[in-house]
């Protein structure tokens, strides 16, 4: 019986065309508007270290002005980097069974190959110690990060993104071979698989929606090539900074931190030792606010930075309402398509179909409208995603389809279509027949 | 067949109350051919639509085919119209965009028949009103007379024991009509039991029986007098 109420209903449907093409753009248009926003916000608002989120941690440490908080907005929140020497301290720890101190950096990359034909371009550069690409699970394609002598040693060693190795070596496995960072060459260890995290939950401060930097070479190489950074660097205190190590004495916060910690003792035991390490620094005339040492896993640290703005939420719940106001315009369109089904419901009726009969095959017909209009509003939607990326580069990560969304959409543009419909088929399946025969 | 006692029934609307039917009681046995009369407003189609288990009633019993329909649901009184009863209407009331073979699917469908079964009735009974060639046709290809055929044939796929026929003849000229009426006849004879109502008193003198209805009563019949002459080779018999 499915099968001839999918019958009647398309027959039904090419009966009046231009209201069925209204049902089906008014559905759409409202799918696509939820799907683009719901798209943009499960990317932004996803935890893309889940499956490690209860032992990765971030560090935070409250060095900043005794007269004025880091956040004037939330004065006890502490500052998201660390200074240069509070990060080392963070590193020299043997607490924690990962340890992480990073920052940006940025060069030309470039051939090491005369012949080669790759030109060279500007990169942003991830200069981090080795655990890295363990703690943060960073697939490779080809080869290995460092080790720890080489970072110790600040080795001339590199790991390419899967784009730069693209642009470098044609996707080719380039280990071993060597490129050119500004003027200095680097050996290549290894070249990650694609890895695009959204959001660039390890440094939310310098572009929490950009790409991953296209290369990473040993966090050592940047204290040795005296390399600036290429993120937010924030300071409070007038100091002199007339050289590149006075830079690296400063109180100026700038590097991330993090740390992994797979035991509750071992989070015991980081949290004291930063609390005697401030302790320690207090005595040297640092650190002068109140003891504000802080260890946020992923999902906490996302939502510290607010990486889902209220403005998201805000514009889901309207993306909704505009699907609401949609539907609404559906189910008058439902009505008046309905109404003048009236004679050949009757005649339905009068053959035998009960009103449960009717109702299912009606419902069957506005599922039809449900699922057609919620595949053009996918189709729609990923116009729509498609225009934002031309729009907006820097939406590049959080504007790509996810199919789950779009599945998701699928489903709500189902349950749409049949609640839009619940009321004209309830009013369909109402009608006497009787007076409707004679008239037909 | 059908037995009606001192059926009544009352439209409303917030200003007046027509009294469609009042104290009606009639019955029609098996086999017979029953013409009802009356003017226009008089409650012939109450009545029918009653029969045909398509409107409620407010007093009185309905005895169809032995079973009392008073407090049937919905599910019920639809299975009784599309089991035991077929339905021919003034406007032929054919869904246009089905053509000739879908339209006559569509009751045989709400019975639940297999696919082969669906065929050879639907054949069976184009074959019997003359259309079976034009079975792909719509019904906008047809003339009125043979839209009115398609109608009966859907009707008698059913293969119903009772046939309600509300004005058949009304939109059609003439020969048309003697046509469609020939059918008519021609069913009853095979055994199927049909109430008819016109105004055509040409027509109605076909019937073995007239029922005159006036102001929601019957005010005239004639008593049926046993089974008519010549019953036994076409409907519902050529169809089984």
């Amino acid at each position: 019986m499915f099968g001839y109420h999918l019958r009647l209903g398309l027959k039904s449907l090419r009966r009046n065309p231009v209201l069925t093409v209204l049902m089906i753009g008014a559905i759409a248009l409202g799918i696509a508007v939820c799907l683009t926003t719901l798209n943009v916000y499960s990317m932004v608002s996803g935890n893309p270290l889940a499956s490690r989120n209860d032992v990765v941690y971030a560090v935070q440490m409250d060095g900043w002005d005794v007269t004025e908080p880091w956040n004037k907005d939330h004065p006890t929140y502490a500052p998201w980097e660390l200074t240069f020497r509070d990060a080392q301290a963070v590193y020299e720890s043997n607490i924690p069974d990962r340890k992480v101190i990073m920052r940006k950096g940025a060069f030309v990359l470039g051939s090491s190959d005369e012949k080669s034909e790759a030109k060279p371009y500007i990169v942003e550069a991830r200069l981090t110690t080795p655990d890295f690409f363990s703690m943060f699970a960073v697939p490779f394609k080809f080869g290995a990060g460092w080790d720890a002598e080489a970072e110790r040693s600040a080795e001339p060693v590199i790991v390419l993104g899967d784009k730069a190795n693209e642009k470098m070596f044609g996707g080719a496995d380039s280990v071993g071979k060597t490129v050119k960072l500004d003027d200095k060459e680097y050996k290549v260890l290894g070249v990650l698989d694609h890895w695009s995290p959204v959001p660039k939950f390890y440094d939310l401060n310098n572009g929490s929606l950009d790409e991953p930097e296209d290369v990473f070479i040993p966090y050592s190489r940047g204290e040795l090539l005296e390399v600036v950074s290429a993120g937010n660097v924030n300071c409070w205190k007038p100091e002199p900074i007339d050289s590149f190590r006075a830079f690296l004495a400063s109180e100026c916060v700038w590097i991330q931190s993090w740390v992994e910690l797979r035991t509750p003792a071992k989070v015991e035991a980081f949290k004291s030792f930063l609390d005697g390490y401030v302790a320690e620094q207090k005595k040297l005339g640092r650190f002068s606010r109140p003891l504000n040492n802080k260890l946020s896993k992923v999902s906490e640290w996302l939502q510290l930075n607010e990486v889902v703005e209220k403005d998201n939420s805000v514009l889901l719940g309207i993306s909704f309402m505009f699907l609401a106001v949609c539907l609404l315009n559906t189910v008058g369109l439902l009505l008046a398509k309905f109404s003048g089904k009236v004679g050949v419901v009757s005649l339905h009726r009068a053959l035998g179909a009960s009103r449960k009969m009717i109702f299912r095959q009606h419902l069957v017909e506005v599922s039809m409208v449900g699922v057609v209009g919620g595949l053009l509003g996918i189709g729609m939607g990923w116009l729509l995603l498609l225009a934002l990326r031309q729009l907006y580069n820097s939406y590049e990560a959080v504007t790509h389809l996810d199919w789950t969304i779009g599945l998701i959409a699928l489903g709500i543009a189902l349950v749409a279509g049949i609640l839009a419909g619940l009321y004209p088929t309830w009013r369909i399946c109402r009608v006497q027949p009787a007076p409707h025969l004679k008239t037909q | 067949m059908l037995e009606m006692q001192h059926i009544s029934k009352v439209y409303r609307t917030e200003l007046i109350e027509t009294h469609a039917l009042r104290d009606f009681s009639l019955k029609v046995e098996e086999g017979e051919f029953v013409a009802v009369t009356g003017p226009s407003g008089s409650g012939k189609t109450t009545f029918l639509n009653i029969a045909g288990l398509l409107e409620t009633f407010d007093t009185g019993t309905y005895r169809l085919d032995g079973e009392s329909v008073n407090d049937l649901d919905d599910d019920a009184r639809s299975r009784i119209r599309n089991q035991k009863i077929g339905f021919i209407f003034q406007s032929f009331n054919l869904i246009p965009d089905l053509d000739l073979f879908d339209n006559v699917d569509v009751p045989l469908r709400y019975r639940g028949l297999n696919a082969a079964e669906r065929k050879r009735r639907i054949t069976q009974s184009l074959e019997l009103v003359g259309l079976a060639s034009r079975m792909r046709h719509v019904p906008a290809q047809l003339s009125g007379g043979q839209q009115q055929r398609v109608a009966i044939a859907r009707a008698l796929a059913g293969e119903p024991r009772f046939l309600l026929a509300d004005e058949p003849t009304g939109n059609l000229d003439s020969l048309m009509a003697r046509q469609v009426l020939d059918l008519l006849e021609e069913i009853n004879r095979g055994g199927t039991t049909v109430v008819m109502v016109t105004h055509d008193a040409e027509l109605a003198r076909r019937a073995h029986r007239n029922v005159h209805v006036m102001d929601g009563k019957v005010t005239d019949f004639q008593p049926y007098e046993g089974r008519p002459i010549g019953a036994g080779t076409a409907g519902r018999a050529a169809l089984a």
